[in-house]
C-alpha cells in the first residue's frame, strides 16, 4: 500500500472526492456513538440466511450505528440483503478471505475518521447484545482491543476437542507474550480504538485472517488488549475457516507467525 | 562424461537458450524474468562443452561422476528459482489484496456519490417543475 501511496498518492488520496459532496456520508450522530464516531464492520460471504436477521439485531440492540459490510465475493443476496436493511455495502471483486474482507473495513473507518471499530461476524454466532459491553468497555478505559471472549463467564459455547485444544493452547501464547489474560484468541467480535484501526489497516496486518499472532503483535507495539465475556451461539451453518486440512495449515501457518512475529523488531506506530 | 550425454546436454542448453531469446522477443516473457533461465542455460552450456570446468568443479563438490556435477547445479537453480518465484508471488498477492481493497472502497464510494448526484440532479428538476 505504502508503494501505492508512493506511486500514484492521487489514488489514495482523500482530496479527490468534493467535500460538499462527502458531508453526506459522514457518521451518524447517536446516544451510543457519543462524541466517538463508531462503526460497526462485519465481513461477509455468502451469508444471506443470516444476514438479515444479524443487522436487525445491531440496529436492535445498538440503533443509530452506522452498519458496514463487507461482501467479500458473495454469489448469492448477501449484498442486496445488507443493503435493504439499511448498511452501507463495500463489494470486493472475487472472494479475497476473512482478513482481508475486514481490512477493508478497517481501511474504510481510518479514510472516513472513525475512532471505533466494531467487528463481528455475518452468520449470527454474535450476540447483537453484546456489542454494548464492548462498546461500555472500550469507551470507559484506556484499552485500545476490546476482546470479546466465549469461554469467559458462564458460556456455554461448543465445539470441536481438536478446536478447543488450538484454542487452549494460542490462547496460552497470546496471554504469555500480551500479559494479559487471553482465551479466545480466534474471536472476530472485537472493538477496536484509535491508533489500533489505523495499525490493523497497514501492511504490518496479516493477509490470511488475524489470531493470536497478530493480538501479540498488538500487544508489542504497546496496544492495551483486554477481553470481556460475550455470548456467542454456535453457527448454524458449519463454515468454519479451520476445518480439514486446513486446521494442519492452521497450526503450521500459527507457530510460525508466532515465531516471526517474536523474532522480528516492533513495528513502529 | 560419455559423448552421447555430452551431445544431448549441449542440444537441450542450446535449445533452452534460444526459446528464452525467442520468448522474450515474441514478449512473452519479460526480461526480467529471462535473466535466471540465460545464466542457468549459458552456464550449463560452458560445463557441458568445456571438460577441464567440468572435471575441476566435479573435484571441488566433491562429485564423482560428471554428470551428477550438472544434475547437482540444475538443482541449486531450480530451487533458486522456485524461491525467487514464491517471494514474487507474495508480493504479487500482497499488491492484489491492496488493489482489491482500495477498489471495493473507490467503488462503493462512487455509487454513492453517484446517487447523490442522481437525487440532486432530481430534486433540481422537480423544484424547475414546481416554479413553471
Amino acid at each position: 500500500m505504502n508503494l501505492l501511496k508512493k506511486k500514484h498518492p492521487e489514488w489514495i488520496s482523500e482530496k479527490a472526492i468534493p467535500l460538499s459532496l462527502l458531508k453526506n456520508l459522514s457518521p451518524k450522530k447517536s446516544p451510543l456513538n457519543g462524541h466517538h464516531k463508531t462503526i460497526i464492520v462485519i465481513p461477509s460471504f455468502n451469508e444471506e440466511a443470516s444476514i438479515g436477521q444479524v443487522l436487525e439485531d445491531i440496529k436492535k440492540y445498538a440503533p443509530g450505528l452506522n452498519i458496514l459490510v463487507i461482501n467479500d465475493g458473495s454469489v448469492d443476496k448477501t449484498a442486496e440483503l445488507a443493503e435493504s436493511h439499511g448498511a452501507k455495502v463495500i463489494s470486493l471483486p472475487y472472494n479475497s478471505g476473512y482478513g482481508v474482507a475486514l481490512q477493508t473495513g478497517y481501511l474504510y473507518a481510518c479514510k472516513h475518521n472513525y475512532s471505533i471499530v466494531v467487528q463481528m461476524d455475518a452468520d449470527g454466532q454474535h450476540d447483537a447484545a453484546c456489542i454494548q459491553d464492548l462498546l461500555r468497555s472500550v469507551y470507559s478505559s484506556d484499552v485500545d482491543v476490546v476482546i470479546g471472549s466465549r469461554f469467559l463467564g458462564q458460556n456455554s459455547y461448543r465445539t470441536t476437542v481438536a478446536r478447543r485444544i488450538g484454542m487452549f493452547i494460542f490462547g496460552k501464547l497470546a496471554s504469555l507474550f500480551c500479559k494479559e489474560r487471553v482465551s479466545d484468541p480466534t474471536s472476530g467480535f472485537q472493538a477496536v480504538k484509535g491508533k489500533a484501526i489505523n495499525f490493523i489497516a497497514s501492511d504490518y496486518y496479516p493477509p490470511d485472517y488475524p489470531d493470536a499472532d497478530f493480538l501479540i503483535m498488538l500487544s508489542q507495539c504497546g496496544f492495551k488488549i483486554r477481553e470481556i465475556p460475550v455470548k456467542m451461539h454456535p453457527s448454524k451453518v458449519n463454515k468454519s475457516m479451520h476445518g480439514g486440512l486446513q486446521s494442519i495449515y492452521y497450526v503450521f501457518k500459527m507457530f510460525l507467525s508466532i515465531f516471526v512475529t517474536l523474532l522480528r523488531k516492533k513495528p513502529k506506530v | 562424461m560419455p559423448p552421447r550425454i555430452r551431445i544431448i546436454a549441449i542440444l537441450i542448453c542450446i535449445l533452452l537458450v534460444a526459446y528464452v531469446f525467442e520468448l522474450v522477443r515474441r514478449r512473452h516473457l519479460s526480461e526480467e524474468y529471462s535473466m535466471g533461465w540465460l545464466v542457468a542455460g549459458c552456464l550449463m552450456l560452458i560445463l557441458s562443452v568445456s571438460e577441464g570446468v567440468l572435471i575441476w568443479i566435479s573435484n571441488l563438490v566433491g562429485a564423482t561422476l560428471f554428470t551428477s556435477t550438472l544434475f547437482f547445479f540444475g538443482l541449486v537453480f531450480l530451487v533458486t528459482i522456485c524461491l525467487h518465484f514464491s517471494i514474487r508471488i507474495s508480493s504479487l498477492t500482497n499488491q492484489v489484496r491492496t488493489l482489491t481493497q482500495h477498489m471495493g472502497i473507490l467503488n462503493s464510494e462512487k455509487q454513492s456519490l453517484e446517487d447523490q448526484m442522481s437525487h440532486s440532479s432530481f430534486d433540481k428538476n422537480s423544484s424547475e417543475l414546481e416554479k413553471l
